[in-house]
């Protein structure tokens, strides 16, 4: 068994278990707001107010035609420079994932929203529902059933996004496994087994999320 | 009276559908609505419970102004049935589910009194055994029916088709047109577009002839039928009978 303990594919183990724990819980913590900030602008977007409706706009615009890279920078050096603050880098780049998250799901609930036939707002509406009524009982269910998949296909995103912060030496899984191999060379076996990790989580995703989107279809 | 209506007048954008609609339907009163396509049968009914928003004129249900702004809408749209083209069922929701909603959420009644109310007329519309399936597993035409009794579980003071049968196979529209005609017949006030002749002239009152956005005509089923004034009536009685 020596020769299994003995090598990198097995001695890198514990560092990036470490850092996929980390990867996760930034992955999730920023998907839980970057899904509030979400469904707060989606909604925006669907506003009549041409206000409401311009200031998701411009948050939506400016997240999705900026890159990720930029963003966390953006977060860590130049928010902390214009506040006179020192972000915590974990707490950086919570904020970021659910920023840039955010701008994706508002989208996402905007499209979803969007394609519930107008005649369920009118059926509701003709029993003497309220508008908020309507949407809590009979629109939201429906759209976000339809939000599933593409939910899912956000947190996959998501995850892999958080290696950009390996730039900013957060700890998640390939800061550790650069680590590991800054101080013993051995990168083919790192990234490999990095590669794995960030493939355990996504794979399995993928295949759930393609069930959910046919079990949906029918 | 249960609905008048005054000049109203309704545009999208800068189209004017309607141009000057006025009407009055009586208490247990079954008015049927027809004419071509494009003449603003549906915009007049969707405008009855504000579906639409009314550019100018007065709708009155049971003497509430509609165009009053201190209105209390989804009050009034609770005394208004609603049966659409495409059953507008909610997908997500049993048959049950789908017709105790509104009692539930509107008129604040319990789950147990809302079956209550639900159960007799599941089985007013033929549909007892119904009762627990999603409206995927319905044929058109019983999700008609379901939509029936979905506004009638709001006990409305008045119902509104739009063109009911029209989405269905016609094998399946006789059922519908049952369930309608024993409503007609236990004295509900009803307001139908309808492509369905028959019916209009069996259990209509009365008949209204629209083209281009005003009531051309109106009569009684055997005179406007039997006997049409306006040549545009004669003409669309022609292509349709
Ligand atoms: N939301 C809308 N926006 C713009 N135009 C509309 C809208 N709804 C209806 N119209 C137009 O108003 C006119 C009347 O439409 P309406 O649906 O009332 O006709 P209809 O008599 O019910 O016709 P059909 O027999 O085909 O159902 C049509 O020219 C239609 O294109
Ligand atoms: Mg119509």
């Amino acid at each position: 068994m020596d020769f299994i303990t003995q090598s990198h594919y097995y001695r890198v183990m514990p560092m990036l278990l470490e850092g996929l724990v980390w990867t996760l819980l930034i992955t999730g913590i920023g998907l839980i707001f970057g899904f509030i900030l979400g469904a707060i602008f989606g909604f925006a977007r669907l506003s009549k107010s041409k206000i409401i409706y311009g200031i998701a706009t411009v948050y939506v615009e400016v997240v999705r035609g900026t890159p990720i890279l930029a963003q966390i920078l953006f977060i860590y050096f130049g928010l902390s420079d214009l506040l006179g603050v020192n972000i915590d880098k974990i707490t950086a780049s919570i904020i970021a994932i659910a920023i840039n998250a955010g701008a994706y799901i508002a989208e996402i609930v905007r499209g979803a929203v969007y394609s519930i036939d107008k005649g369920q707002e009118e059926a509701g509406r003709s029993i003497g529902l309220t508008r908020n009524q309507t949407m809590r009982y009979i629109i939201w269910p429906q759209a976000f059933r339809r939000m599933i998949p593409p939910l899912g296909n956000q947190f996959v995103i998501s995850l892999k996004d958080t290696s950009l912060f390996s730039v900013i030496a957060v700890g998640e899984l390939l800061y550790m496994g650069q680590q590991y191999y800054g101080a013993t060379f051995a990168a083919f076996e790192a990234l490999t087994m990095v590669c794995i990790m960030y493939l355990v989580i996504t794979v399995p995703t993928a295949v759930y999320l393609r069930r959910v989107e046919r079990r949906l279809d029918v | 009276m249960m609905i008048s209506v005054r000049d109203l007048h309704k545009s999208f954008g800068s189209v004017e559908v309607l141009k000057g609609i006025n009407a009055e339907v009586k208490e247990k009163e079954v008015v049927c609505v027809i004419g071509p396509s494009g003449s603003g049968k549906s915009t007049f009914l969707r405008c009855l419970n504000l579906l639409e928003e009314v550019t100018s004129g007065d709708v009155l249900i049971e003497g509430t102004n509609l165009t009053d702004p201190k209105v209390n809408i989804n009050e009034v749209r609770s005394r208004v049935g609603m049966v659409f083209q495409h059953f507008n069922l909610f997908p997500h929701r049993t048959v049950m589910e789908n017709i105790t909603l509104g009692p539930i959420k509107v008129k604040g009644l319990s789950k147990d009194e809302a079956k209550k109310v639900a159960l007799p007329l599941l089985d007013k519309v033929g549909l007892s055994d119904k009762a627990d399936v999603y409206p995927e597993s319905l044929s058109g035409g019983q999700k008609q029916r379901v939509a029936i009794a979905r506004s009638l579980a709001m006990e409305p003071r008045i119902m509104l088709f739009d063109e009911p049968t029209s989405a269905l196979d016609p094998e399946l529209v006789g059922d519908v047109l049952a369930v309608m005609k024993d409503l007609a017949k236990e004295g509900m006030t009803m307001v139908v577009v309808t492509h369905e002749m028959g019916f209009a002239r069996e259990v209509g009152d009365r008949v209204l002839f629209m083209d281009e956005g005003i009531i051309m005509e109106e009569d009684i089923p055997e005179n406007l039928f039997g006997n049409p004034q306006n040549p545009r009536t004669q003409e669309f009685l022609s292509k349709v009978l």
